[in-house]
């Protein structure tokens, strides 16, 4: 089965191209790209002028939910939402229940995603089995099994010499581990970011410094035991510039950010909105000022959504009790894009940021669209003006802060392994 | 005179200047009421007042409820034992079947922030905030504004020291909210693991670098109650150590202006934020706190009701 996309702005920062291309697909794969690529008259083509035609998105973080909590999302829904938010591949965490600590739960996946789901899943194990943060889990068969990376996310591993030796033995594996930086004795049962709006609100902060010392903590490590690293979500000016001096001295360090740190603050919060409320928090002016700089000069190396979907019931509560986290899948793509339309990031480095790079950093083979490299494509109308709202955003919770804004760019069309796996039909 | 346009009295940072002058105004009417050998009037008869205290009080809850009868109106007090640790219904769940029996008021405490908008849009009837966590007890500080006005005759002008655990105090943020509309100016003194970052901003508010600073010819100086166990291990050493810094007493008070009133919220730790001598000394206006609370208290039953004094 055969698939021409033609008259497309082709963009792929892996071979260095930004051109106006055609791309040929065929049994899965990338087969040439060149101008007006002549083929014959039964293969399918889509018309792409006016679009961007790039690697396939990939989000390296999110939650789906599956086993266990399958009323908030699971495998096919989650998957839904990512293709029509135009990624090709995510990898999802390991709270699920039972967690992402065994092989069976690591098979269960792949084969549901493989069976029933619309995009490709990779799995992230637990570092710590259960989550429990108290002795590792069997990295060796996780990854054997298919993740591509181990996590506690959600909380942090506390205990500095466990973590130690989790980074050194899973050098030794050579799987990465992300973690989800942290001090909870700072965060202290905050429930916002530390700052003027949590005074005024009369609601515990978290302070940045929490993050920050999490960060430094990770990055010493990684540095002492020469072993790779990836920081998830970071959401301070402090977890950036200690990145930034991290990588300048050599550290193996690798970090994310999500849509959310880039666009909102913890102004957000303000009527106690519960769809506000995430983990690390939302930050202030400074901290989204610090973020976008860290994008812009490289400190940042991709953009994940920690895609977190909950139940209305587990929002719809007195703001203490609400759950942390709120979806991503769907919205990220325009927000992102806004990035480019402010001058911070060109569109190249945009697509580097959502597909290179986080296929670089756990080595997922993608990210690219050269020749003989599995054909994981994403066709992007730039310029397309929406809005977020229920309706039109493909998961099974609705937790975002973005419902009723009007935004612009969204997937046209999201092709995985060569199947069209989502497009936007008629206008 | 003008309207009361409110539905809800959840927190003084969402009413003017003048919606706070007229609560104060018609608490200063009541009186008259609770001096009455008689004290009842009928304004609110044939009213339901639910007392929803997910916290547990003794004088809010019997300020109201008092207030609620001295206008004849049915009040029924409800405890639900419910931390958020062994939580059973909702609040949400809680409020609807509560509004199924059609009060015409529901005045809650909660230990959340914010709760009450929360419980707003769930329901039709009108919420009074008895306390939310951290963020406002209007009633407090609308009584606290009305010992004010009856020891300097004005609420403009003064300078009010507030001293003690800022950032866990609703009592706080209210009379913070409530004395800058009213043109007051605000020094606070604590130590900085109890000052919350941006107070300042909050309002005519000077944080100071000690308590010595703040109460420094003060007209008011309000005292908030500290405790062991919300301060918990890691905002000061022990109440001996918090005593000896921001402790008033005898000594220090004479700092603040001669004719200045010493306020507090109840309850008093004795010798802890303040010694006895001052709490039962001249300058202590706590009990006229208390008595006024039943005043403007029935005058924010009053006004949500939308009701006219006969």
């Amino acid at each position: 089965m055969s698939l021409l996309i033609k008259n497309g702005r082709l963009i792929d920062p892996s071979q260095k191209i930004d051109d106006t291309l055609d791309i040929l697909v065929e049994n899965g794969l990338i087969k040439q790209i060149g101008k007006s690529l002549q083929v014959p008259a039964d293969v399918r083509s889509i018309d792409a002028s006016g679009m961007l035609v790039v690697p396939g998105l990939i989000d390296i973080h999110v939650h789906l939910r599956d086993p266990g909590l399958e009323y908030k999302e699971d495998i096919v829904s989650g998957t839904k939402a990512a293709v029509s938010g135009g990624f090709t591949s995510v990898c999802c965490m390991p709270n699920t229940k039972p967690v992402i600590d065994n092989k069976a739960i690591v098979s269960y996946i792949i084969n549901k995603a493989k069976n029933e789901g619309f995009c490709n899943v990779f799995p992230v194990g637990s570092i710590t089995y259960g989550l429990s943060g108290e002795r590792m889990s069997e990295m060796g068969e996780l990854k054997e099994s298919g993740c591509v990376a181990v996590s506690d996310d959600g909380k942090p591993v506390n205990n500095p010499e466990l973590m130690r030796r989790a980074l050194e033995y899973a050098r030794g594996i050579g799987i990465m581990v992300i973690s989800h930086a942290e001090d909870l004795e700072l965060v202290g049962g905050g429930v916002m970011n530390e700052g003027y709006t949590s005074t005024e609100l009369g609601l515990k902060g978290i302070p940045r410094v929490a993050e920050d010392i999490a960060t430094s903590r990770e990055i010493m490590l990684a540095e002492y035991t020469n072993s790779p690293i990836h920081i998830a979500h970071v959401s301070t000016r402090g977890a950036v510039r200690i990145i930034r001096e991290a990588k300048a001295r050599g550290v193996q360090v690798t970090c994310e950010t999500a849509p959310h740190y880039f666009t909102l603050t913890d102004d957000a919060v303000r009527g106690y909105n519960t769809n506000a409320k995430m983990n690390p928090p939302l930050r202030e002016a400074e901290d989204m000022a610090a973020i976008k700089e860290g994008l812009r000069d490289g400190t940042i190396d991709c953009i994940a959504t920690d895609h977190a979907p909950h139940h209305i019931d587990e929002k719809d509560v007195e703001f203490n009790e609400a759950m942390n986290g709120i979806i991503g899948l769907g919205t990220s793509l325009p927000l992102s894009l806004q990035l480019v339309r402010d001058g911070i990031l060109t569109i190249n480095q945009l697509v580097e940021k959502m597909s290179c790079n986080p296929s670089k950093i756990l080595n997922l083979n993608r990210g690219t669209l050269s020749p003989g490299s599995i054909a994981d494509i994403t066709i992007i109308d730039p310029d397309r003006q929406w809005e977020i709202n229920e309706g039109s955003v493909a998961s099974k919770s609705k937790n975002s802060p973005f419902l009723g804004w009007t935004v612009t760019g969204w997937a046209s069309c999201t092709i995985v392994d060569g199947n069209i796996m989502y497009q936007v039909t008629g206008n | 005179m003008a309207e009361f346009k409110h539905k809800h009295i959840i927190a003084l940072r969402d009413l003017s200047k003048e919606d706070i002058e007229m609560l104060i105004s018609t608490a200063e009417s009541m009186r008259e009421v609770n001096s009455r050998d008689i004290k009842k009037v009928p304004t609110l008869r044939g009213k339901t007042i639910i007392n929803l205290f997910y916290e547990s009080s003794t004088r809010t809850r019997t300020s109201f409820e008092i207030a609620g009868k001295r206008l004849s109106a049915d009040t029924v007090n409800i405890a639900p034992s419910n931390s958020s640790a062994t939580k059973g219904e909702t609040l949400a769940d809680t409020a609807l079947n509560l509004l199924a029996m059609k009060p015409d008021i529901i005045v809650m405490r909660h230990a959340v922030s914010g709760s009450h908008y929360f419980l707003a849009e769930k329901v039709n009837c009108s919420i009074i905030n008895a306390g939310d966590g951290a963020h406002e007890h209007p009633s407090q500080g609308l009584l606290d504004m009305l010992t004010m006005k009856d020891r300097f005759g004005r609420l403009d002008g003064l300078k009010v020291a507030i001293v003690g655990d800022i950032t866990h105090s609703r009592v706080a943020r209210s009379n913070i909210q409530g004395l800058t509309k009213l043109g007051s100016s605000i020094y606070l003194a604590g130590p900085p693991t109890m000052m919350p970052p941006g107070v300042e901003k909050l309002g005519n508010v000077t944080v100071c670098a000690n308590m010595k600073e703040a109460i420094q010819d003060a007209d008011v100086v309000m005292m908030l109650r500290i405790q062991q166990e919300r301060q918990g291990k890691t905002l000061m050493p022990n109440t001996r150590e918090y005593s000896r810094y921001f402790g008033l007493n005898p000594d220090n008070i004479k700092l603040a202006k001669p004719n200045a009133m010493v306020m507090h919220p109840g309850p008093i730790n004795r010798g802890v934020e303040m010694s006895s001598q001052v709490v039962d000394g001249d300058q202590s206006w706590i009990l006229k706190q208390v008595e006024n609370g039943v005043a403007v208290r029935m005058s924010m039953l009053y006004h949500v009701c939308g009701g006219e004094l006969e």
